[in-house]
């Protein structure tokens, strides 16, 4: 087979096979996708802070956003859309599964390329329409989609209900199936791949975790998806084909009865398939920052990863507890009231095995030796970010507190330090740690801490500030805070959280510096520039094309080995023979 | 071998960060009471809930945050380390002792503190309960009560009007003339319970009285309520808490808590919306 000869241009850069080059393309995708939203929740954070100002060089900027120089209320719910929409579906899905997972998997397991490497391809060239379905909507007639990103029915389903429920909306549907097509097949090839293609020796309690959580990772998705897109297609019929899957008799909107309508639905049906998909996806994103930020502590802290076989299963009793426990984003929605005990009470037990997670991250640093790195403090720093998050997530959880905190600014607050703060942490973690076997430089480390002190203390205290706000009462999706007298007296927390986060949004662009000016002026990378002991690290930097020049390593021992035994360089990586003989059933390695 | 000598000054600045993060986390919650004084009966039971919540897992964070900060201190700087050792059982009990700690904490909060206050904002209404029907439309609360007879008149979607009938009385039902309509203002009187069906016509909205500690969601569909004893006079802002469209933040309406003779008083000066 000559799968692995040198492409010409087309096939190098643009169609190509290779997961390296198909992760870089799925990196730079979200790269551009991050500045829009990023960009969308700047000016989300200065409508919040001066709400009634008037911007007249923003009128000119975005015409159809701002009318003599304010912000739309209309506008601002579709900038809060689609600002979460692109982030979670966009940005962090691409960047921190789709992108690492890509990158990272075939590496750490021993494999040349991906199972599927022409499906690899599709999936990305599935996720690009969609992206530009997403942005495109904002050019729809009446704005681009307004409802939220959980597009609750009816709002979502009813064009005569709101200006960014129309067009706008429907290419919103269109764009996540799309996107819901391209998540799975590339789920699909990392299952396959982690099942089917590891070296010799690689069992599966040899793997790295940043491999175990991409696996844990794509299983939830893949079963989990399918209720979405149930969701979309029923909704999309709602819009296109008068149906009334959400829907009851007798609406009345705008003084109009709807009589054209069948009625017989539930807006509570969609609810309930939507976050039967949006709770998993919660873990879908952070389980992977975990993994990332495990492997790098290990290599970091020069020491096993603590309790590697606990973590291992704490991420398995993570994925069944996610399945179950979805309803606990509906306590007030109008279910059965005992149905949400129950959740209640599943929900906090999603506790255990977190504290189990963040115990073994703390645990890794001890009899440490730490050797400081701009990805050892993103992973560091994202041990906070998951105390001070998670410990809110127990607010939310507990029925009762819950209908006090339920869509107030602490849920904002919490799910921006889970799925915003932690998972952006991973990200970094992992360009910092994996960049030389990317792009064969390292990185600027003076850059990177600036980056990183810039970034970090305002991120956290912005997002906490957030809880205060939704202590005080404050609701999300509110266009103007003032409105409500007695969210007057918290209105100074506003203005301070946008001047927090503005400058964490700013620090943003030294990133930004350091990776295009490293890529091409970078010192070149050595390869194993960290000595770490998994595989990506036994092959030159970058990885060539097949992933290994020569033959594919052979597993010796679990990932983690640093200053375990008598080794001269205080580390042994998973492909140096020592005593303990490869897994006993020689694993499968395709002809590849 | 040890940690590099040159780190040392960054791992001190590390260490400062995360205390700070920690002291700002618990400083800014233990600061004040962020949240308005609960006016209701089973408020105070939910700022209970809340309250346990903070204190229990307050210094959670903290000694997570101590055992980071004396990890980064000893093994950050320039001293030798023993290697690591594996110990599977000491790894295990590592990982049992957080589960029960955890466990405990947060099914205490759900159950024993949680459940009976639960139970409260669930109960079924009590006879002497005040019967107010909330409906939400966009962007606007439409308040019903049923007038002197005490029955509520049936409504019916097509009947609805925005400027004469806006909560769609069906003119041919008798019990409906007397109806009395109102928007977007509640009255109670103090100390009785209040029982407030919810209804939607449109899209979803979310009944939430901040003060009340009252929070649920209009579900066209579904008639679902909310029950509460307001315990203090005054007047509270009602908020819809579930963004239902572009005027979703202008959505807000007032319950006034009034003595019990007030009520009556206000209640006299009422007329049904058909007899106007």
């Amino acid at each position: 087979m000559t799968a692995h000869e040198t492409p010409g241009f087309w096939r190098h850069y643009v169609f190509s096979t290779d997961h390296k080059m198909i992760a870089k393309q799925y990196y730079f995708t979200a790269l551009v996708m991050a500045v829009f939203a990023a960009v969308w929740s700047m000016l989300i954070r200065l409508q919040l802070a001066l709400p009634g100002h008037t911007w007249p060089f923003l009128s000119k900027l975005f015409p159809g956003l701002y009318q003599e120089g304010v912000l739309l209320p209309e506008r601002y719910l579709s900038l809060v859309t689609m600002h979460g929409t692109v982030m979670i579906f966009f940005v962090i899905s691409l960047a921190l599964v789709s992108s690492f997972g890509n990158f990272v998997i075939p590496l750490q397991v021993g494999a040349r390329d991906m199972a599927y490497p022409f499906l690899n391809m599709l999936s990305y060239w599935t996720v690009v329409p969609a992206c530009l379905l997403m942005l495109g909507s904002f050019f729809a007639p009446d704005g681009a989609a307004g409802s939220g990103w959980t597009a609750y029915p009816p709002l979502s389903a009813l064009s005569e209900a709101a200006p960014g429920s129309g067009l706008g909306q429907t290419l919103w549907i269109l764009a996540m199936a799309l996107w819901i097509a391209s998540f799975t097949m590339g789920g699909l090839n990392f299952i396959t791949t982690i099942l089917n293609l590891r070296a010799r020796g690689m069992s599966m309690r040899r793997m790295p975790l940043a491999t175990w959580t991409f696996f844990i990772a794509s299983v939830i998705g893949i079963l989990c998806f399918p209720a979405l897109t149930a969701a979309a297609i029923m909704l999309l019929l709602d819009r296109v084909g008068a149906t009334s899957f959400f829907l009851p008799s007798g609406l009345v909107v705008a003084g109009q009865l709807l009589s054209y309508r069948g009625g017989g639905g539930s807006p509570l049906l969609f609810q309930h398939l939507f976050w039967f998909l949006g709770h998993p996806e919660v873990y879908v994103l952070v389980l992977p920052a975990l993994g990332i930020a495990f492997d790098v502590l290990a290599a970091g802290a020069r020491r096993p990863v603590y309790g590697y076989h606990t973590s291992i299963w704490a991420l398995i009793v993570v994925a069944v507890l996610s399945m179950i426990v979805w309803g606990h984003h509906m306590f007030v929605s109008g279910m059965n009231p005992y149905v949400g005990e129950y959740f209640s009470i599943a929900t906090v037990t999603i506790t255990a095995p977190f504290a189990v997670l963040a115990m073994n991250m703390v645990g890794t640093l001890w009899r440490a030796e730490i050797r400081l790195n701009t990805a050892l403090l993103y992973a560091l720093a994202m041990i906070a970010a998951i105390g001070v998050g998670g410990i809110g997530g127990i607010f939310l959880a507990t029925a009762t507190s819950d209908i006090y905190l339920h869509n107030s600014y602490f849920v904002v607050g919490h799910f921006h330090l889970m799925i915003a703060v932690v998972t952006f942490f991973g990200i970094f973690a992992g360009t910092y740690h994996w960049f030389p076997k990317l792009f064969g430089r390292m990185l600027n480390e003076a850059l990177g801490r600036l980056h990183f002190w810039l970034t970090v203390p305002a991120v956290i205290v912005g997002f906490v500030a957030m809880h205060l706000l939704g202590m005080a009462g404050e609701q999300r999706h509110l266009y103007d805070p003032t409105a409500y007298a007695f969210l007057q007296p918290v209105q100074w927390l506003n203005v301070f959280i946008s001047v927090v986060l503005g400058v964490a949004a700013a620090a943003q662009f030294v990133f930004l510096g350091n990776l295009f000016y490293s890529m091409f002026f970078g010192a070149p990378a050595s390869e194993n520039p960290w000595e770490a002991t998994t595989l990506e690290w036994t092959t030159p930097s970058p990885a060539p094309h097949g992933n290994w020049p020569g033959e594919v390593p052979t597993v010796y021992c679990e990932p983690y080995e640093y200053r375990t035994g008598d080794d001269p360089h205080g580390y042994r990586s998973q492909a140096t023979p020592g005593a303990k003989p490869p897994a006993a059933e020689p694993l499968p390695q395709a002809a590849r | 071998m040890s940690a590099p000598r040159r780190q040392t000054p960054e791992i001190l600045a590390l260490i400062g960060l995360f205390v700070a993060i920690t002291a700002f986390t618990v400083g800014a919650f233990a600061y004040r009471q962020w949240m308005p004084p609960a006016a209701s009966a089973h408020g105070v039971g939910v700022d209970g809930v809340i309250n346990y919540l903070l204190r229990a897992t307050g210094p959670i964070l903290i000694l997570g945050a101590l055992v980071l900060v004396w990890f980064l201190w000893r093994y950050g700087r320039a001293r030798p380390t023993a290697p690591p050792t594996s110990n599977p059982r000491l790894e295990l009990w590592g990982s049992i002792v957080p589960v029960i700690v955890m466990m405990a904490v947060t099914e205490v909060g759900v159950v024993v503190k949680g459940l009976p206050v639960w139970e409260q904002i669930y109960a079924e209404p009590p006879a002497n309960a005040v019967v107010v029907e909330v409906t939400g439309q966009q962007f606007e609360w439409i308040v019903r009560y049923p007038g002197p007879d005490g029955v509520f008149g049936r409504v019916r979607p097509e009947f609805v009007d925005q400027s004469t009938n806006p909560a769609g009385l069906d003119t041919s039902d008798a019990t409906a003339r007397d109806d009395i309509v109102i928007r977007n203002q509640i009255h109670v009187p103090l100390g009785q319970p209040v029982y407030i069906r919810l209804r939607g016509r449109d899209v979803l909205h979310s009944f939430s009285i901040p003060a009340m500690r009252v929070k649920q969601d209009v579900v066209p569909g579904i008639l679902t309520k909310a029950l509460f004893v307001p315990t203090k006079l005054g007047r509270y802002e009602i908020a819809c808490t579930q963004v239902c469209g572009m005027g979703h933040y202008k959505m807000h309406g007032a319950l006034y808590v009034d003595s019990p003779s007030d009520y009556a008083a206000w209640l006299q000066h009422q007329t049904g919306w058909l007899q106007k």
